[in-house]
């Protein structure tokens, strides 16, 4: 396989993107489930935070709290969907293996992108957002969710085939996706949405993480 | 062109479903398995295929001179199995395309092919809209297309009109490389003809 594999990667690859784009703009299978969780959220929350100005070190906190668990509720569905359509034989019968990874990846960025171009105008409108640097933010959130899909779509890959996929994919990929939010998190400070401190903002995420910890 | 299975040996918890199944196929043969249902003939095919692994023993396929194992078998299978489904939300041509595409072919005409295999101008209809026997002749296409030396025909008349079941008759008959097929329905034994294993005796 290696030799005759490799050839073409890059073509295989982005068949394997244009197949997933097309099958998804048809059946709206991803696409519908994380935008609706993000504009209930971010309304959510607009309401629930209505009138009062946010501290700048929350507002990114929230930001990237959004996108991640938005991104959960429809990220993993491109490997999933594979599986339980039972097109994955074929799929592993033809296709070379890095190129289903890489489609299936390019994919996932896309439709974090598409997400973000959603959601990070209503969160400003409903939550307010005050940037001081529009090169770092944008900076961070692209660098952000090149990890997000990257990290989320070899998790979906490996879970595909268990049988409790939505749990394993909560579980498996929050402890490898945290250090990724910390990350963006203060570096969204820099871009001036949150002002909070290296100790504050882990504090908050070991919270968030040993919550779910409890939960599960 | 050499197919050889050297003592295989399949268990799940509990259960033994063969063992010690031991059988070399050359080119131009046809391996027939046989049995009732629950027996293991579609266990089988799948560990010959490498996409499952046996408990014991291996499976060798020989080309070109060289010894191919585990996932190198893959590239040389043409596989139609019960198990094995295509995009119901793409069309024939777009799910043809797309697995040329993949496997970096490049397939001028797929008309003529959905033509040969009954399914003449059906190629932009969307194949959650065909009926069962028209997403197995789909299947027979996709097993073709890389014209492998090694064919693994699982069920190979399931679904099929008597049209179907000559096409399969003749696809098999004119394979030049190694065929493997799996069948319990003793009827159909007579179109394929070649060395057999009778799987749960």
């Amino acid at each position: 396989m290696s030799a005759a594999g490799k050839s073409g990667l890059v073509s295989k690859t982005l068949a394997v993107l244009l197949k997933d784009l097309r099958s998804e703009l048809r059946t709206r299978y991803a696409i519908c489930a994380i935008i609706m969780f993000a504009v209930v959220t971010v309304v959510a929350v607009g309401f629930a935070t209505g009138g009062i100005t946010l501290e700048k070190d929350l507002q990114g906190i929230l930001l990237w709290l959004v996108i991640y668990f938005a991104s959960m509720a429809g990220i993993g569905q491109s490997f999933i969907k594979e599986e339980e359509n039972r097109t994955s034989l074929a799929l592993r019968l033809f296709a070379y293996p890095p190129s289903v990874y890489g489609g299936k990846y390019l994919f996932n960025l896309m439709l974090l992108f598409v997400l973000e171009i959603i959601v990070v105008p209503l969160f400003a409108m409903l939550v307010g957002l005050q940037v001081k640097c529009y090169v770092l933010f944008f900076s961070v959130l692209i660098l952000g969710t090149i990890g997000l899909a990257g990290t989320t779509t070899i998790i979906a890959a490996i879970i595909s085939k268990t049988s409790t996929k939505g749990v394993l994919f909560a579980v498996l990929s929050f402890p490898l996706i945290l250090p990724l939010l910390i990350m963006a998190i203060l570096l969204k400070r820099l871009g001036g949405v949150a002002g909070v401190n290296f100790l504050c903002s882990s504090n908050v995420c070991l919270r968030i993480f040993t919550f779910r910890l409890c939960l599960e | 062109m050499k197919l050889i299975l050297e003592k295989i040996t399949k268990t799940f918890p509990g259960q033994k479903v063969f063992r010690d199944i031991s059988v070399e196929v050359n080119k131009g043969q046809t391996l027939i398995i046989n049995g009732p249902n629950g027996s293991g003939k579609t266990t089988l095919i799948k560990i010959i295929s490498s996409l499952l692994l046996p408990t014991a023993g291996k499976v060798v396929f020989n080309y070109n001179g060289k010894d191919l194992t585990g996932s190198d078998i893959l590239p040389y299978i043409g596989l139609v199995t019960p198990d094995l489904f295509v995009y119901d939300e793409l069309t024939a041509f777009e799910n043809l395309n797309f697995f040329a595409e993949v496997s970096g072919l490049v397939v001028a005409n797929f008309e003529i092919k959905l033509a040969q295999f009954g399914l003449k101008g059906r190629g932009y209809d969307l194949v959650g809209t065909y009926s069962s026997g028209m997403k197995q002749r789909l299947k027979y296409i996709l097993a073709l297309m890389r014209n492998p030396p090694l064919l693994l025909l699982d069920e190979p008349m399931v679904n099929l009109d008597d049209q179907g079941k000559s096409m399969v008759e003749d696809i098999i008959k004119s394979h030049d490389g190694i065929t493997v097929v799996t069948t319990n329905e003793k009827e159909n034994l007579k179109y394929v003809g070649g060395r057999e294993i009778r799987l749960g005796e």
